[in-house]
């Protein structure tokens, strides 16, 4: 056993209500750049829909992630020295089209126009040349199945769903959707670190956050391609690839991170995992339908006395392995078992976490008559959207995993409905909860962390010593007189 | 005037190539990139970048080869078939490689593209004294024949004199201004190195062939956690104003 932390997050996709506001977060903050204009290391995006970049899901197109081949984990984009070959030229990069062309409005023009009979526009301009361009495509285009028929219509996820199924899906009157925010996963077996040539991507052994290191970056771009969440991009400025940092200075400042920060929905949980590093290979390895599972039994129990013994042999410290107790991230995942990584079959470890969304309850309109009586709780079968939907999201395809989440999910509503409304039988309430395989304790546990939670229980950032830390390599004494007042310097693109 | 073209020039391009690259290097390996414009425009690129990188890499490997072991390359060519399809090879390389950067120049130029605009000043020198060289060396080819044999008698002795820092011209000396001027452009191209983005050439990943597939960096080491520094060993307690006192 070989343990490692991860600080690692949950999304609870029920009380996503897709405003964007952690994408602005982030942008403000990060990616307001030169360069970086179209990047969203954070991006919201509307499911059914082929996201951000267009149909990023589809590894026929984009070969990321990893695959088996004869047992062994391989990256699906090329061999080593396939790689080596393509440097001139990668053919599995997505071009900035699949992203969009980032543009603003000339707003003087506004203000400029000379007297005239018409109304002043301002016309919108590419942030790359400069020119006035015609707007084809945003971040967000598929914002709310706008364009469905183009967007939803094409969704990967939907493949496996018969005919009548994708037509319950689009049928206006039922009309469903949910918002699936995505950022970097920090993945535990990372194809991003695995495909670049430079060995210029790395996972930090103390949380697992996976950087980008600007020196080392040669702009070879396989990571790009090798991700196959898309969530490396590529400055065309600088010539260097970026992505999310999991806002670490901000982490190691003990504050959330920007996006999680200023959730409206508060759908975001941050906290440390202990996972055993020794099994990453062998759980990367098994087959999809398992991944999910295994992925769970790599993550160890912070409070079994062998875990916490290997966890100090690897200097893990009191303080870590005490917010690893106290994380939502592994009472969601690891004892609720309430959320799933996404897309397991690429086979990378995600460690961000979605607990899949119950949906709103079913209706029906009759006669103008919008009628809800009928099954308030939308039991399982009734479902708006399909289990192998949301199956091919979470569960590379499992429905039976997909719906024993489910099954707590309701459990849980309806437990609280009976406590709270009262409305339902006792005998009903029993059996949903043995349905579900679940104790009024635990629900109680859920319900409070899912819907009262406050910020200190959302996020429990574990301790980060990095003064701790820089005491083993460098006298702190020195750090301290080595800074000081002086310049610096804004990254310059090379000749 | 051969001494300073065939000698001076030379050296101060290799000396300027070795300290500025390294220079760069050390202060500022952020700018050292292959600055891709792929994700602006990939469609040009992939004729043009193509042709370009095979085609120039075969070319300069055979230059390099010839010019190490010139002795087994006269062997192995001989002044028979075996040169002529050389030579043939080579041609249909440069052209190759010729189109390719024709086509890189071109993606480059119109006024709205977005390759353009992330086209530096240094860019256009580069491509525009490669496209050069790689004509001359095509028209070496063609008008000088048999350049694969002649290299061998007369650069690959220049060459040697230069890097056992006992120069001699002789050899290139009486050689026809076309080859001449194909040499000295090539060592044009190198002094251009370390002031473009040629940098990435030396850049090139090898080690990725075997490194391990992750990359885990600890602050700390993971297995054997080093003893915090002893108070002993610190670096001596100084107050403020002592250290400014020192400094001045
Ligand atoms: S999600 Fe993040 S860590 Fe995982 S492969 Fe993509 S960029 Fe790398
Ligand atoms: S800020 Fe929160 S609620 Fe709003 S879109 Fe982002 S994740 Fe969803």
């Amino acid at each position: 056993m070989n343990v490692r932390a991860q600080v690692s997050m949950v999304f609870h996709l029920d009380k996503c209500i897709g405003c964007h506001t952690c994408s602005l977060a982030c942008k403000n903050l990060w990616t307001s750049r030169p360069g970086t204009e179209y990047m969203w290391w954070n991006n919201v995006e509307t499911k059914p829909g082929t996201g951000y970049p267009t149909l990023y899901e589809d590894q026929e197109q984009y070969d990321g992630g990893w695959k088996l081949e004869r047992g062994e984990l391989k990256l699906r984009l090329n061999s080593r020295a396939g790689e080596l070959l393509n440097l001139a030229f990668n053919p599995r990069l997505p071009s900035l089209d699949d992203y969009y062309e980032p543009w603003t409005y000339k707003y003087n023009d506004l203000i400029d126009a000379p007297q005239g009979d018409g109304q002043p526009v301002a016309a919108p301009v590419s942030l790359i040349t400069g020119k006035e361009i015609d707007i084809e495509a945003g971040p967000n285009w598929d914002d709310d199945l706008s364009g469905s028929p183009v967007y939803a219509a094409n969704d990967p996820n939907l493949k496996g769903l018969s005919e009548e199924e994708r037509q319950m899906l689009f049928a206006t009157e039922r009309l469903v959707y949910f918002y699936l925010p995505r950022i970097c996963n920090h993945c535990a077996n990372p194809s991003c670190v695995a495909a670049c040539p430079a060995g210029a991507i790395y996972k930090r052994g103390e949380d697992g956050i996976v950087l980008v290191s600007q020196e080392k970056c040669m702009g070879w771009r396989m990571c790009i391609s090798g991700c196959p969440y898309k969530k490396v991009y590529f400055n065309w400025e600088t010539g260097k690839s970026e992505k999310c940092i999991l806002c670490y200075p901000r982490l190691e400042t003990q504050q959330a991170p920007a996006c999680m920060h200023s959730c409206v929905g508060r759908i975001r949980y941050l906290g440390l995992l202990l996972y055993d590093a020794d099994r990453i290979e062998q759980t990367a390895k098994r087959p999809d339908h398992e991944l999910v599972e295994a992925q769970r039994a790599m993550i160890l129990d912070p409070f079994d006395p062998e875990v916490v013994a290997r966890a100090h042999e690897n200097g893990i410290d009191d303080g870590q392995i005490e917010a690893a107790r106290k994380s939502p991230v592994f009472q969601y995942v690891k004892r609720w078992r309430l959320a799933l990584p996404l897309h397991p079959e690429f086979r990378t470890l995600p460690m961000l976490f979605y607990v899949p969304p119950l949906l709103p309850v079913t209706g029906s309109m009759g006669d103008g008559v919008y009628d809800n009586s009928a099954d308030f709780f939308s039991s399982l079968e009734s479902a708006r959207l399909p289990l192998r939907y949301m199956a091919n999201l979470f569960t590379a395809g499992d429905e039976e995993q997909v719906a024993a989440v489910y099954r707590k999910l309701i459990a849980v509503r309806i437990f609280k409905r009976a406590q709270t409304v009262g409305d339902i039988p006792a005998e009903r309430v029993a059996q949903t909860l043995e349905q579900a395989r679940t104790t009024p304790e635990e629900i109680e546990e859920i319900y409070q962390l899912t819907s009262l939670a406050g910020f200190d229980e959302r996020f429990v950032i574990p301790p980060f010593s990095r003064e701790a830390a820089i005491e083993l390599v460098q006298i702190t004494q020195q750090r301290q007189e080595g800074g000081g007042m002086g310049f610096l310097h804004g990254p310059q693109r090379g000749l | 005037m051969s001494t300073f073209l065939f000698i001076v020039f030379p050296y101060v391009a290799i000396i300027l190539a070795v300290g500025v690259g390294l220079y760069r290097y050390w202060t500022n390996r952020f700018s050292y990139s292959s600055v891709s414009s792929q994700l602006l425009e990939n469609t040009k690129l992939f004729w043009g970048s193509v042709p370009w990188h095979y085609g120039i890499t075969l070319i300069l490997l055979a230059h390099v080869f010839a010019w190490l072991f010139p002795g087994l390359t006269g062997s192995i060519l001989g002044f028979g078939p075996r040169l002529f399809a050389f030579e043939v090879a080579g041609l249909a390389l440069a052209l190759f490689a010729a189109v390719g950067i024709v086509i890189l120049i071109a993606r480059r130029l119109p006024t709205l593209s977005r390759a353009r605009a992330v086209t530096s000043p240094m860019d256009w020198i580069l491509l525009f004294v490669l496209l050069v060289q790689v004509l001359t060396g095509a028209a070496v080819a063609l008008f000088d024949r048999w350049g694969s044999h002649w290299f061998l008698s007369a650069a690959a002795p220049w060459l040697w004199s230069l890097v056992s820092l006992r120069p001699d011209a002789a050899t290139v000396a009486p050689l026809p201004p076309l080859i001449q001027f194909h040499f000295l452009l090539g060592f044009a191209v190198i002094l251009l190195f370390p002031f473009t983005r040629l940098v990435h050439v030396v850049m090139l990943p090898i080690h990725y062939l075997w490194r391990p597939y992750q990359v885990v960096v600890w602050y700390r080491d993971p297995r054997r956690r080093l003893a915090p520094v002893p108070a002993s060993q610190a670096a001596p307690a100084k107050s403020h104003f002592s250290s400014a006192e020192l400094k001045e």
